[in-house]
């Protein structure tokens, strides 16, 4: 007679949160089974744009986007040559004097972090980047940020996971979560520790998570070379994508291994409906143009639609959730999940097994956002 | 009978043939390379597959077989990076 495996963690969400989160609770030697309603890093995962970015709108998004940059510098000599990671650092565009200002405050925060990173006057940004239109102000060159492919990234830390013991079931939706359970349909999967990773999805599941759907658009040209060497964002994007307002545009362009240009970005309310907005897609591609002229000349080959796990607070939820007892919540990283993965499993992890998490890791509970009744009514 | 240039060699076809026929005709098959390398060349001859992309007078990706020939005009193919 055969006995049931042991399953010691079940992780809800194949994208690369909870890749992530399987990989590092499956290296502490935990039984990881892995649920996808749908396939692995086919979600928001395949929407993003891959940047690996420093960030820091608040000292705790610091602290988790720092410490994952170096996690995936730690990474890097072991992901294939198709996670096409390139390490081309970002470049802070500025228009004028006043966004200069906010460079030089950039530049003391990342450096208490211990982020290099160069302020360029206007010859220094135009000789780094030659299709930037004249007259801009300058920028801040942060060269240890990157970019990646992100769905092939998710696929490698699954593998890794898998590599450790961890079983994926893609086409698996989870219709509830219970104590120290799951159920898909008639069936239900037992594990002492429930990850709830499922992105946009994971207020659906976890009642009462603050989680909004917020969309982007993205577009990606045909192949040319050259064209830009780094991802290249405007500091008006730190406003455009923090104020919670309906619909924003800003310049956000990457150059891709295959010499394409990806460009971004949007962001909209609108519920969970993913159509293009052909007017929102045509602001987007205009505000390129007025930063990289040349672009107007150029052939887009496709345009998309994702949905960022947006919270109130701009901060990832992370942590336990104590009114389901075994559940934690790995989820609402918006536009950073990319990045922050590999953090916010190595926090997830460290206060699973009862560890300190190698950063502060309050800010981050799910709780906070919750008010005790709601709590108490899930 | 018009002239053009292809990869720097001198090209003659009649007047109202596609930079893609011109190509053909002169034993050029391999128009572009895809991302990973591999050769191609025109399939569908009437702008829907793409694959006979070519830089023309520095315009990247135009499809030659939607271009006329027109004297002097100046047609580089292989421009693509390998990844």
């Amino acid at each position: 007679m055969s006995r049931a495996p042991r399953r010691d963690a079940i992780v809800i969400g194949a994208g690369i949160v909870g890749a992530a989160c399987a990989r590092a609770l499956a290296k502490e030697g935990l039984q990881v089974t892995i649920l996808d309603a749908a396939f692995a890093g086919g979600g928001t995962t395949a929407a993003g744009m891959g940047h690996l970015v420093v960030m820091d709108d608040s000292p705790e998004q610091l602290a988790l986007t720092a410490l994952s940059l170096e996690l995936w510098r730690a990474l890097a000599g072991q992901l294939p040559r198709a996670v096409e990671l390139e390490h081309c650092g970002t470049i802070w565009v500025g228009e004028n004097a006043a966004q200069m200002d906010v460079v030089l405050d950039k530049q003391r925060v990342y450096r208490g972090v211990g982020i290099e990173s160069e302020i360029l006057d206007p010859g220094g940004l135009a000789e780094l980047e030659p299709q930037l239109r004249s007259g801009l102000a300058g920028g801040l060159l942060v060269p240890g940020d990157a970019v990646l492919y992100p769905p092939v990234a998710a696929l490698c830390l699954l593998d890794d996971a898998r590599m450790n013991g961890a079983i994926l079931r893609e086409h698996c939706a989870v219709d509830e979560i219970m104590e120290c359970a799951v159920r898909c349909g008639t069936e239900t999967l037992e594990a002492a520790v429930v990850v709830n990773a499922a992105g946009a999805e994971a207020g659906r599941l976890t009642l009462g998570l603050p989680i909004v759907p917020r969309k982007g658009h993205l577009a990606i040209t045909d192949r040319y070379p050259g064209f830009v060497r780094h991802q290249l964002v405007e500091l008006g994007y730190l406003t455009s994508a923090h104020v919670m307002t309906s619909e924003s545009v800003a310049f956000n362009v990457q150059p891709r291994a295959t010499g394409q240009v990806l460009v971004g970005s949007s962001r909209e309310f609108v519920g969970w409906n993913r159509s293009t907005n052909r007017d929102v897609l045509r602001k987007m591609l205009e505000r390129a143009v007025e930063f990289m002229p040349a672009l107007a000349r150029m052939s887009v080959v496709r345009s998309w639609t994702g949905v960022r796990p947006a919270t109130p607070d701009k901060l990832p939820l992370i942590g336990q959730w104590t009114p389901t007892p075994g559940l934690w919540i790995a989820a609402g990283h918006e536009g950073l999940g990319i990045t922050t993965s590999l953090g916010t499993a190595s926090v997830l992890v460290d206060l699973i097994l009862g560890r300190p998490p190698v950063i502060e890791s309050a800010a981050f509970s799910p709780m906070r956002v919750v008010s005790s009744a709601a709590a108490v009514a899930h | 009978m018009v002239t053009i240039v292809a990869d720097g060699r001198d090209v003659t076809v009649p007047e109202g043939t596609s930079v893609a026929a011109a190509l053909l005709n002169f034993g050029v098959e391999v128009f572009r390379h895809s991302v990973t390398g591999q050769d191609r060349g025109p399939l569908c001859g009437m702008g829907i597959c793409y694959e006979c992309r070519v830089t023309i007078d520095d315009v990247p990706h135009r499809r030659g077989c939607l271009v006329p020939v027109a004297e002097g005009l100046q047609v580089r193919t292989r421009t693509e990076q390998i990844v």
